[in-house]
């Protein structure tokens, strides 16, 4: 079990040396894709759910008077997570194009996205954690200013400096967080850590300013409201394997740190910080998405969505209970798979018609009735219809957020968020059926008349990205069964 | 637990899923699986019926401190609405068998026959909440498929997303009234709330907001004023959908789930009075707008929302057994009413215009009396079903007089534009060539019609009705709301057919209502002068604002533009690298010596 918690980053970091070494890229990496995928799902379907805490733990000490080390070991929430990272992964080696010029370091940028990010997942050290995330994002720049579309230099750029600020942000409130307990008990260790917090060790009136570090930190990275804008932009521009990479696993990083690391260690902290937070993802919520129902083409509407769709999970955090939480962990999951499937498809009707427009585009429906089939499918999912993960956690998201309330009391602000939240299930309603029909439906034109369905690697692709919204969508036990011990130790 | 439920559930959710991933390619076998499990739905149902009031329910998610569950809760509510939901919905699609003979997309549209029965049926087996809610959404999704089932024409994908965003826009209120009567009493069951919700000793106002938007769930999926626009616009479907959609299912859910949830409404006397009223005012809207259409499937479309409306009326009036006899009754006259018109359509090549119809009694028999007796049914006449459940809402309103005299209006008034669409669509000369060269429909349609013409002649003699149904008794004056209705019905259906015998173009000309009182037109400006306003306010902000100025501006204060473009010459690897490397550096400086 812990050889395969390794393989899950390592296999795609080994296969990326090797394909810049010179090994044949597609089929390096489609097997180092399935390796991590494999080892993923044995992992989570192995994790016991009888017993909370983490399993299959393996530590390599480093620098032992700083209590540094390689520290690797899952519990549901990062399992779930590595789940998702090597689906995504395989999916996006899958459907990736052909490159002309740089093929090799194309696919080992792919590669080294999705190890970062498992990496990130499954470190159990600070440091690691940390360091994984970076790695995970220079071939995120790389990939968006060399093989990017349309203004990719200036995009690659300001990504860069937006999320190198909140890394720094992170780094530093990472750092006080190291800080805040005395100076025997310093450590890099996760799990200590969390031991150290039920002994108030981070209770103390510095931890209230670490939480802020950390919040926007994390949120930067997630592109919390008003520090969203780098977003949407660098979606539309970023090669579609690095769309599907970035939005769908590794913006999920700074939401799996704060309940990883900011939550459980400093609770009062998050409560202070909690109106906050709500007024933050408010903004996400009606007002990004807001910003959304005007955009004019799809590549910005999934990249606006996206952004709107992290108000849900920071709202299932700032709820605090195990209901909101739960929900935001599977919401974690969910939006990962569907949003990774709507840039795939989005990357392939531009492949075709050069435009992704909704003025230039319609009828496409008749020419390519299989990619309209299961864009609808990942639609529904993406505007949370029953029968997709998706529904099951915002579900849970709502609850969560009308659990803080006396009964019968008016409505605090934890509920007029969540009904804010509620009527942003019609928000996302408008601007993805919208979408869907400005650009499938209506009569067929004809200067599309050459646009062919979609082939048959793509098809594969969305095929294992929406089956597994639907499995887990009509089995939600399955990942939430796992995540609930974990979470049930710091929330009630 | 008992099985039946389960399997009355599963047979089409099955047959959804093996149409769409096997046997997508072969029309012929898809349309026969779709037709076998709503048949497997029906032949439970009936058992079910005959059988013992069970519940029964697993853990769809459980958190420990909160639990979703997925269950059944059998009751005679129940029972009834099984029976009409399976047993209509078995003739229609075996109807759709013939009627989407030609269409190339048949597999899909099964399909999506396949997932609408499961979501319904699915509502109607709810033991909660949540899970009502859960087949309350994909009876909207269903519909959305549907509806768009042609969606290479303009027209059915707009409606279609019209009829998903208005039930959209329903069930936000329908949530957030859950969420709160959740907050209140900590469950979502219908067993323990009917129980308890009255004695939890609950604010009043917090009680009349929670009904109400509760309420908004139903006005929404039963097309009420003012997300009614949706219902009339769904005609863009195939006719069979039209059927299903306005008889038996969908629009009929609203219905039952305010009668499944009525001890939400008993001790709030102001939800009942805004129910009441919210009901009227849809039924006489759309019956005055239905006097002035032209198209078959529209009229029926608005009458549909009158008949509606009544029956939320009767909701409004506190005797949710009368608008329960009225959904069952109204289930097979309006069935029968848009089969019969989809026979029509299907002959006279898709024309659905009654001005291009007449002289279609010789022609098409069977399809011609059997659609005279769901008029008869559907205007009241007795002793057509329609008659005794309209009686029953009538009577009920006894004691109310102004909502007496709008029922009784409507009684008028739906007996004149039915009258107006059976003498111009059926008597008179063809009045176009289509029309002339019309025939007989196949049996696979015509048997359908004759099946439901039964019940829409029998259903609603209290002695056969209340083998299904607990018939409401007449309280106050029973002769006297017989005689209103009466006068109304024998004044409007005459009135109908002089006005309209011998004629080629309607002489009455009523632009208010031909429009639908501009309702559309409003909520097209409303919307663009709000939402799309609003959206792009947010748009440009985000881009210019935002984005432009505080982001840009920060971003040009501390690198200078001059240093930004430096370093792209250079690439972003090393820029990056350099950062990354001063972040691990400060770290390990940090670390090193501790500044406290």
């Amino acid at each position: 079990m812990n050889l395969l918690i390794h393989l899950t980053y390592l296999a795609p970091i080994v296969a990326a040396v090797g394909i810049l070494l010179g090994l044949q890229p597609r089929r390096t990496a489609t097997y180092a894709a399935l390796i991590a995928l494999v080892s993923a799902l044995v992992v989570f379907l192995g994790y016991s759910r009888a017993q909370a805490g983490f399993q299959f733990e393996s530590a390599i000490p480093l620098v032992p008077s700083w209590d540094l080390k390689f520290f690797v070991g899952v519990d549901g929430l990062s399992a779930t997570l590595l789940l998702l990272t090597s689906i995504v992964e395989l999916a996006a080696v899958w459907l990736a194009p052909t490159v002309e010029s740089g093929e090799n370091p194309y696919y080992a940028c792919i590669l080294l996205i999705a190890a970062g990010a498992a990496g990130a997942f499954a470190s159990l050290d600070l440091f690691f954690f940390y360091a994984f995330h970076e790695l995970a994002l220079i071939p995120t720049f790389l990939m968006i200013g060399i093989w990017g579309l349309g203004n990719r230099q200036s995009v690659a750029w300001k990504i860069t400096i937006y999320l190198s600020v909140g890394s720094i942000i992170l780094l530093v409130g990472l750092i006080g967080l190291y800080l805040l307990p005395p100076p025997q008990a310093r450590t890099f260790d996760i799990v200590k850590l969390q031991q150290l917090a039920s002994t108030g060790a981070f209770a103390g009136s510095g931890s209230k300013s670490v939480f802020i570090l950390l919040l926007i930190g994390f949120g930067i990275l997630v592109s919390l409201f008003p520090f969203h804008t780098w977003a949407p932009q660098a979606y539309a521009s970023a090669p579609v394997p690095v769309a599907m990479l970035h939005a769908g696993v590794l913006k999920k990083f700074g939401l799996y740190g704060l309940l990883r690391v900011a939550l459980p260690m400093m609770p009062e902290a998050a409560r202070h910080w909690a109106p906050l937070l709500l007024i933050l993802l408010a903004g996400n919520l009606l007002y990004v998405g807001m910003a959304t129902i005007s955009q004019k083409q799809l590549d910005l509407t999934l990249g606006y969505s996206s952004v709107m769709h992290m108000g849900y999970i920071f709202l299932g955090i700032a709820s605090y209970n195990v209901i909101g939480l739960n929900g935001a962990a599977l919401l974690m999951l969910a939006h990962g798979l569907s949003i990774a499937a709507l840039f795939a498809m989005c990357g392939e009707i531009r492949r075709q018609t050069g435009t992704v427009n909704y003025l230039d585009l319609g009828g496409l429906g008749t020419s390519m009735p299989t990619l309209c089939f299961i864009f609808g499918l990942a639609t529904f999912a993406s505007i949370g219809l029953p029968g997709f993960a998706n529904f099951a956690s915002e579900l849970l998201i709502f609850f969560g957020a009308f659990k803080n309330s006396a009964p019968g009391a008016p409505l605090n602000e934890f509920q007029i968020v969540g009904t804010i939240a509620l009527w942003g299930v019609v928000i996302s309603t408008v601007y993805m059926l919208r979408a869907y029909r400005a650009i499938f439906m209506g009569e067929r034109q004809a200067r599309w008349q050459y646009v062919k369905d979609m082939p048959m690697n793509l098809g594969w692709a969305v095929i294992l990205l929406v089956g597994a919204l639907l499995v887990f969508g009509l089995l939600p036990r399955t990942v939430l069964d796992a995540v609930e011990p974990g979470i049930r130790l710091f929330a009630k | 637990m008992n099985s039946s439920p389960w399997i009355i559930l599963l047979a089409p959710f099955i047959a959804t899923f093996v149409i769409t991933l096997i046997t997508e390619r072969f029309k012929k076998l898809s349309s026969y699986i779709s037709v076998g499990a709503v048949a497997i739905s029906f032949v439970f149902s009936v058992f079910v019926f005959f059988g013992h009031d069970t519940s029964g329910s697993f853990n769809w998610i459980d958190l420990g401190v909160f639990q979703v569950k997925i269950g059944y809760l059998v009751n005679d509510l129940t029972k009834l609405m099984l029976l009409v939901v399976s047993g209509v919905g078995l003739l229609i699609h075996i109807y759709s068998i013939g009627y989407m003979a030609d269409d190339s997309g048949r597999s899909r549209y099964f399909a999506g026959l396949s997932l609408f029965m499961f979501s319904m049926l699915g509502i109607v087996l709810a033991d909660n909440f949540i899970m009502m809610f859960i087949f309350w959404e994909l009876v909207g999704v269903s519909s959305y498929l549907l509806i768009g089932h042609w969606y290479f024409r303009p027209a059915p994908p707009d409606a279609a997303n019209k009829a998903f965003l208005a039930n959209r826009i329903g069930d936000f209120g329908f949530m957030l009234g859950i969420l709160l009567v959740w907050s209140a009493s900590g469950t979502v069951s219908f067993g323990a709330l009917s129980q308890h919700w009255s004695t939890l000793g609950l604010d009043p106002t917090f009680m009349t907001v929670t009904a109400l938007l509760i309420f908004c769930g139903a006005v929404g999926k039963s097309a009420q004023f003012p997300l009614h626009v949706w219902l009339p616009d769904a005609m863009e479907g195939p006719t069979p959908v039209s059927a299903l959609i306005h008889a038996a299912t969908m629009v009929a859910a609203g219905v039952f789930m305010l009668t499944r949830t009525f001890f939400l409404f008993q001790h709030s006397p102001i939800a009942l009075t805004v129910v009441l009223w919210i009901g009227l005012l849809t039924s006489l809207l759309a019956a005055l707008m239905a006097t002035q259409q032209d198209d078959i499937k529209r009229i029926l479309a608005y009458s549909t929302l009158s008949q509606l409306g009544l029956m939320v009326a009767a909701i409004g009036l506190a005797v949710p057994q009368a608008a329960m006899f009225h959904l069952f009754t109204h289930a097979f006259f309006k069935a029968l009413l848009f089969l019969g018109a989809g026979s029509v359509i299907h002959s006279l090549h898709h024309e659905q215009n009654i001005w291009q119809m007449g002289g279609l009694r010789e022609k098409m028999p069977r399809t011609f009396w059997t659609f005279l007796i769901g008029t008869l049914a559907l205007i009241a006449c007795p002793p057509f079903a329609g008659f005794w459940s309209k009686d029953a809402i009538l009577a009920s309103a006894s004691g109310n007089t102004p909502a007496f005299l709008a029922i009784a209006a409507v009684t008028f008034l739906t007996a004149f534009y039915m009258a107006r669409l059976f003498v111009v669509a059926f008597l008179g000369e063809p009045r176009s060539d289509h029309a002339r060269h019309a025939h007989e429909s196949p049996p696979v349609m015509t048997i359908p019609l004759l099946l439901l013409a039964i019940p829409a002649c029998l259903a609603g003699f209290p002695f056969v009705a209340s083998f299904f149904i607990r018939v409401p008794e007449h309280e106050g004056s029973p002769l006297g709301a017989i005689a209103v209705s009466l006068l109304a019905f024998a004044v409007g259906a005459a009135g109908g057919f002089y006005l309209y015998r011998d004629r080629n173009k309607d002489e009455i000309d009523i632009p208010l209502f031909e429009h639908k009182f501009y309702i559309d037109e409003f909520y097209s400006s409303l919307i663009k002068w709000t939402v799309d306003l609003l959206a792009n306010i947010s748009g440009f902000f985000d881009r210019w604002v935002i984005d432009g100025t505080i982001v840009r501006g920060l971003g040009g204060l501390t690198w200078g533009s001059g240093f930004a473009l430096r370093f792209l010459q250079i690439g972003n690897l090393q820029a990056y690298a350099f950062l990354f490397g001063a972040g691990v550096i400060l770290l390990l400086y940090l670390v090193k010596f501790p500044t406290k």
